[in-house]
């Protein structure tokens, strides 16, 4: 299970990277998508929605169970990636490079105040 | 934690183990899509020894088992038949639904699920006690006398078997639907749990790990849980403690075909199922909108409301499906809506098998 050291974690398993562009990419981690297994439907928030950190932004569903992803940073809903609607496999396939969301209008001390790599990893191993 | 003989080889295989029941079991090898698909195209094969073979002997054991089934087990005549089953209590709610496989009128074996077998055992013994019958109630999931199941499905899993047990073959080669054949330590039956062809294969413990390592070899792939729930699904079959148990009558369960409330014969619920007619209909839903279908969530027809009792994505039909007990009005063709999450979605009403035998039925 791979855990990228240059990206930012949340403890409900969403991953979060800084884009050159200053948005923000989210996704759900690797260790998300192996608990949940096959990933069949995705349902992402509305582009231009305002999203409150903690909040439900999207839902990932497997074969077997729904699993809500929670917005990492409180901001605006930036772009939508379509193609892991059409095809929530990608997902599976490489969930660091499949992100669900893009934010803008982040907060620097919110990002800085998620969780690193190492200790994201702990919070893994200890489940 | 229960874990099967084949516990350690599933590990070995890469497999995410769950909690099924009080039991440690594989819910998939890797992809339950991949899994599900091999089934339906090929071949698969499910360590099912968690469930329950009981083995039934003596004088009493047909009128045993004709008052304690909700099915009639005169129906079998020929040995090695097999019948499915409701078993019930008094109010007419389901204790365990099973498999009763006939040897000759003083012997029979049922099978039973992993997470009720204590309990229906206990029906069971509690049944025959009171009415006083000679009929021996042998569970044969631990000790010396352990047997393994192994469920090998598919359209190819027949030839794979013969190849992988080539002195089994003249005996279990001519089984139809249903059927049984013991050949030495082989019990064979052609019953299955995924609208597919194939054979369950009952032997002792200890040799289960080789036979499931020869049928891996042999290409048949190893499924698990997931795989079979979204396989039982799609063929419409009925999974106890989600689609009925014991505060629901098998007639709002879609198993009034089990039921024999016509004949003569007393069996336990009977008196209940006459005085409680049929409440609900049990048919499937095909969602219309994209989505996931679980259980729970709430249908809304012309007639009232219903509930899922089990809903999934068929990786068959690329759609979400569902099994739901629905107003008595409800009927094939019906549009409904279902509420997931926050959204009223359109479904359509089906009969609730889905696919068999590789096709899609609705």
């Amino acid at each position: 299970m791979s855990i990228p050291s240059d990206l930012k974690y949340t403890t409900s398993h969403e991953w979060v990277r800084v884009e050159a562009d200053g948005t923000v990419s989210i996704g759900i981690t690797d260790h998300a998508q192996e608990l949940l297994g096959d990933l069949v439907f995705i349902e992402l928030p509305a582009v231009d929605g305002a999203l409150v950190a903690g909040q439900e932004a999207a839902v990932v569903e497997s074969v077997k169970a729904a699993a809500d992803v929670y917005a990492p940073l409180t901001g605006t809903v930036a772009a939508v990636n379509q193609s892991v609607v059409d095809a929530p496999e990608l997902v599976n396939q490489d969930a660091y490079a499949a992100w669900l969301f893009q934010m803008k209008d982040t907060d620097a001390a919110d990002l800085a105040a998620l969780l690193d790599a190492a200790a994201y990893g702990q919070i893994v191993d200890a489940a | 934690m229960n874990k099967t003989v084949l516990n350690e080889i599933h590990r070995q295989s890469g497999a995410r183990m769950v909690d099924f029941g009080g039991w440690d079991m594989p819910v998939n090898y890797g992809s339950q899509i991949d899994e599900h698909h091999a089934v339906r195209r090929d071949a698969g094969m499910f360590d099912v020894s968690h469930m329950c073979a009981v083995d039934l002997a003596g004088a009493d054991a047909k009128p045993f088992l004709r008052r304690l089934l909700a099915n009639n087990v005169d129906k079998l005549r020929q040995s090695g038949k097999a019948l499915y089953s409701a078993m019930l209590n008094d109010a007419g709610g389901v204790i365990d639904d099973l498999i009763v496989y006939y040897f000759d009128d003083n012997r029979f074996r049922l099978v039973v699920n992993a997470g009720t077998a204590e309990k229906d055992l206990r029906w069971m013994t509690a049944c025959r006690d009171d009415w006083r019958l000679a009929v021996s109630l042998t569970p044969r999931r631990e000790g010396a006398d352990a047997l393994a199941i192994i469920a090998v499905q598919g359209p190819q899993a027949r030839r794979k078997v013969w190849q992988t047990l080539p002195e089994c073959r003249a005996a279990c080669e001519t089984l139809t639907p249903f059927r049984s054949v013991a050949v030495g330590d082989y019990f064979i039956a052609s019953t299955g749990y995924t609208g597919e062809d194939g054979y369950e294969i009952a032997l002792p413990a200890e040799r289960a790990a080789v036979l499931w390592q020869a049928l891996n070899r042999a290409g048949v792939r190893p499924c698990g849980l997931g795989a079979r729930d979204t396989l039982r699904l799609e063929a419409g079959m009925n999974l106890y403690g989600q689609d009925m148990d014991e505060t629901v009558s098998p007639l709002d369960a879609g198993l009034a075909w089990t039921v024999d409330l016509t004949a003569p014969r007393d069996f336990v619920g009977k008196a209940a199922l006459l005085e409680r007619p049929q409440r609900h209909q049990f048919l499937g839903l095909l969602l219309l909108d994209r989505g996931v279908l679980r259980a729970h969530q709430a249908v809304s027809t012309g007639g009232g409301d219903g509930e899922i009792t089990s809903g999934t994505f068929s990786p068959t039909m690329q759609r979400s499906i569902a099994l739901a007990r629905l107003p008595l009005d409800a009927a094939v063709g019906d549009s409904v809506h279902v509420t997931i999450r926050d959204k009223r979605l359109p479904a359509r009403v089906v009969q609730p098998c889905f696919v068999r035998n590789g096709t899609v039925l609705v």
